[in-house]
C-alpha cells in the first residue's frame, strides 16, 4: 500500500509540473463552459417571423396571438400572396412564415381537420429545427385549448405547458455536453498520453521488471485521474448551478455515480489507446481525432441524433457520450431515478469492460 | 568470485509461432561476476533478456534467477533484481531525491532506510547539493550514473542492464564501468548488453549470440586466442561472417 501512494504521489508531480496539463485540467472545463454559456447562445427570443393568413378569421388571429405573445416569436411582416415569402427571406432577417390555409375555421370546426404551413429558414439549420419545435408546440399548445373547451364547455384553461425545459434554455443542452467533453478529455485523453509518456520515456520497462504487478502500475496511473476528472465534473455542475442557473431536477448522488462510470469507461478507452500508442503524440491524435470529434458530433450534444442520416444513428449508437448524455438529461431535466435510465448504465458498464478486456488483451500480447 | 550460479538456463527455448528467438541457451552466471551479453540486433538477446526479467514466460527449458524459477516465480524474481534501461528511465520531471524515493517505494524500502542510503549515495556520487533538483537539468552522464545507483539501490543479487552506455561519451562510459566494477566488487552479479565491442573487453566472460543461439562464450582472452583475433570486435565479425558463410 505504501508502494501505491508512492505511485500516486509520483503521478501528482508529473500532472502539477506540466503547465501543459494544468491548462488542460483546470482551464479548460471553465472556459468551456463560459464560452458555451455566453458565446454559443441558442436561446430563442423575438425570432422575425412573417405571417401568410388566407382566411384572417378568428381562430388564425388567436393562433397568432399566441404565437407572439409567447415571446419567442417577433411578427414583422403580414404578408399578402405566396410570392412574397421568398422575397421576404431574401430581404431581412426574416427566420420563419407561418401560412394559414382559406377558411380556416370553417374547415376545422366542420371537417376537424385546417392547415398550418411552416417555412423556416434552414441556412442555420439548428436554428429552424428550434423554432419549427417551437412554432408546432404552440399551435399544439393551441389544439388542445380547443378541444377542451369544445368537452367541457364553461371551462377554458389555457395551459402552457413544455415539459422538461419550460425555459427552453441551452444551458440544459450544454452542462450535460460540456461535462461529457470535459470527462472524456481528462479520462481517456490525459491517461493515454501519460501511459504513452512512461513508455517513451522507457520507465514502463522499469515499471514492469520492477515487483509492482501491471495492474498495479495501470491503476497506480489512473488514480489521480480518477480524482481529478471527478472534482472536474463537480466544478461543471457548480458552475452549471451558480452562474447559469441551473437546476438539478433528480438526485445528485446519482448524478456523481453516472459520471463516476463514465469516467471510469474513458479511462478504460484511455487504456485501450495506450496498449496500442508508443508516443504521446500518437495516444493525443488518437485521442482528439477518435474520440473527441465523434463525442462532439455524434453524440447528440450539438446536432440531434434524429436529425442524422440513418447509418449516422447506428454509429452514434457506439459513441460512449451518447448514453451518458441521455442518462445526465434524464436525471438533471426530467428527475429519474435510476429504474428510467438503467439500460444507458448498464451499456456504459457493457462499454467499460469491453475496453477493459482489449485492454488486458493487447498489453499480454505486447509483453510476449 | 564464488563459484555460486545466480543465473542457470539450461535449454532456455523461445518460441513465437514457426519462429525460435531463442533456440536451447545454456549457461550459466556466478556471484559478483560481470557477464557480457552480446549479439547483433535480432539476435534474441532482448528476448531472453526478458525471461531472465520475468517478463515473458520461456517455451521450454531449466531457468532459475537468482534462486528462484522462472516458470512460476516470477514474482520473487522481479523482486530480487535490478534492471537499467538504455533510456536511463528516470522521470525527468522529478528531483534527484523524488527519484529516488519513488523508486526505492516500489522496492518495499523503508522510509528511514532510504532516507540513509539517500544520503550517503548521493555524498559518495558529490550530488548531495543537487539532490533538489530536476532529473532534466543534469548532465548526460550524471543521469546514467544516477540510473545505475537507482537500479542498485535494493541492492539486488543481480543487476541486469540494457545497454547502458549507448549514446554516452568515452570518458563518462570509462567512469561508469568504474561503477560496474564496483557494483560487481561487493557481489552483485551484472548482466550487461552491450553495442560497443571494446566494452566486451571489460567483462569477466561474454557469450555471443547469433541467430537465437549462443555461438561462443568464454573469458574475452580466451575468445580472442581462440579465433585469433586481436580485438574482441575482430571476434564479433568473424563470428558473424562464419554464419552468413
Amino acid at each position: 500500500m505504501t508502494r501505491f501512494k508512492g505511485f500516486i504521489i509520483k503521478e501528482f508531480y508529473h500532472i502539477f509540473r506540466d503547465y501543459r496539463s494544468m491548462v488542460i485540467l483546470f482551464g479548460m472545463p471553465v472556459i468551456q463552459i463560459l464560452l458555451f454559456g455566453f458565446a454559443i447562445n441558442m436561446d430563442i427570443k423575438d425570432a422575425r417571423i412573417a405571417v401568410l393568413d388566407n382566411s384572417k378569421d378568428v381562430v388564425t388571429q388567436k393562433i397568432i396571438q399566441k404565437i407572439v405573445s409567447s415571446g419567442y416569436f417577433k411578427l414583422t411582416e403580414n404578408l399578402s400572396g405566396t410570392k412574397d415569402i421568398e422575397q421576404s427571406f431574401k430581404n431581412g432577417k426574416l427566420k420563419e412564415v407561418i401560412i394559414f390555409e382559406p377558411d380556416f375555421t370553417k374547415k376545422l370546426y366542420k371537417d376537424g381537420q385546417a392547415n398550418i404551413q411552416i417555412i423556416a429558414d434552414a441556412a442555420d439549420p439548428n436554428m429552424a429545427n428550434l423554432l419549427v419545435n417551437y412554432s408546432n408546440a404552440i399551435i399544439t399548445d393551441f389544439q388542445k385549448e380547443l378541444m377542451k373547451s369544445q368537452n367541457i364547455p364553461f371551462q377554458i384553461i389555457p395551459e402552457v405547458q413544455m415539459r422538461y425545459n419550460p425555459d427552453m434554455k441551452s444551458v440544459f443542452m450544454f452542462i450535460p455536453g460540456t461535462m461529457t467533453i470535459i470527462l472524456m478529455l481528462i479520462s481517456a485523453m490525459m491517461t493515454s498520453i501519460s501511459i504513452a509518456r512512461e513508455k517513451e520515456m522507457g520507465t514502463m520497462e522499469v515499471l514492469l521488471v520492477s515487483p509492482l504487478k501491471p495492474v498495479q502500475i495501470i491503476i497506480g496511473k489512473v488514480v489521480p485521474y480518477v480524482f481529478l476528472a471527478f472534482i472536474n465534473a463537480v466544478v461543471i455542475l457548480l458552475m452549471g448551478t451558480f452562474v447559469f442557473g441551473l437546476a438539478i431536477k433528480g438526485n445528485v448522488v446519482l448524478l456523481l455515480a453516472e459520471s463516476m462510470l463514465f469516467v471510469i469507461m474513458a479511462l478504460s478507452l484511455g487504456i485501450f489507446i495506450s496498449t496500442a500508442a508508443n508516443s504521446q503524440l500518437t495516444a493525443m491524435m488518437v485521442s482528439l481525432v477518435g474520440l473527441m470529434l465523434p463525442t462532439i458530433l455524434l453524440s447528440g450534444f450539438i446536432f440531434p441524433i434524429e436529425n442524422m442520416p440513418l447509418v449516422l444513428q447506428w454509429i452514434s449508437n457506439a459513441i460512449p457520450a451518447k448514453w451518458f448524455i441521455i442518462a445526465v438529461k434524464g436525471i438533471m431535466l426530467k428527475g429519474t431515478g435510476i429504474s428510467f435510465i438503467w439500460k444507458e448504465t448498464v451499456i456504459l458498464a457493457g462499454m467499460t469492460l469491453f475496453f477493459l478486456a482489449m485492454s488486458i488483451k493487447k498489453f499480454k500480447i505486447r509483453l510476449e | 568470485m564464488e563459484n555460486v550460479p545466480v543465473i542457470h538456463v539450461e535449454n532456455m527455448t523461445k518460441k513465437f509461432g514457426d519462429f525460435t528467438a531463442n533456440d536451447k541457451l545454456t549457461f550459466e552466471v556466478f556471484k559478483g561476476e560481470i557477464f557480457g551479453f552480446l549479439g547483433a540486433n535480432g539476435a534474441g538477446k532482448t528476448t531472453a533478456m526478458k525471461i531472465l526479467c520475468g517478463l515473458s514466460s520461456p517455451t521450454s527449458g531449466t531457468i532459475r534467477v537468482a534462486g528462484y524459477d522462472a516458470y512460476t516465480q516470477t514474482e520473487m524474481i522481479k523482486k530480487h533484481i535490478g534492471y537499467m534501461s538504455q533510456k536511463f528511465s528516470l522521470y525527468e520531471d522529478l528531483t534527484i531525491v523524488e527519484n529516488i524515493n519513488f523508486y526505492a517505494g516500489i522496492y518495499g524500502l523503508k522510509k528511514t532506510e532510504i532516507k540513509e542510503k539517500t544520503q550517503n549515495l548521493l555524498t559518495k556520487l558529490q550530488l548531495w547539493d543537487e539532490k533538489d533538483k530536476l532529473i532534466k537539468s543534469l548532465p548526460l552522464g550524471w543521469k546514467q550514473k544516477l540510473a545505475f545507483s537507482v537500479a542498485v539501490f535494493h541492492e539486488p543479487g543481480i543487476v541486469f542492464l540494457d545497454e547502458p552506455t549507448s549514446g554516452v561519451d568515452p570518458i563518462t562510459r570509462r567512469q561508469f564501468w568504474e561503477m560496474i566494477y564496483e557494483a560487481a566488487y561487493h557481489g552483485i552479479t551484472v548482466f550487461v548488453t552491450t553495442h560497443y565491442m571494446d566494452e566486451a573487453e571489460y567483462c569477466d566472460r561474454v557469450s555471443i549470440m547469433v541467430d537465437g543461439r549462443i555461438e561462443a562464450m568464454d573469458t574475452p582472452s580466451e575468445l580472442k586466442k581462440k579465433y585469433q583475433a586481436e580485438t574482441m570486435n575482430d571476434v564479433f565479425t568473424k563470428l558473424a561472417r562464419k554464419q552468413n558463410n
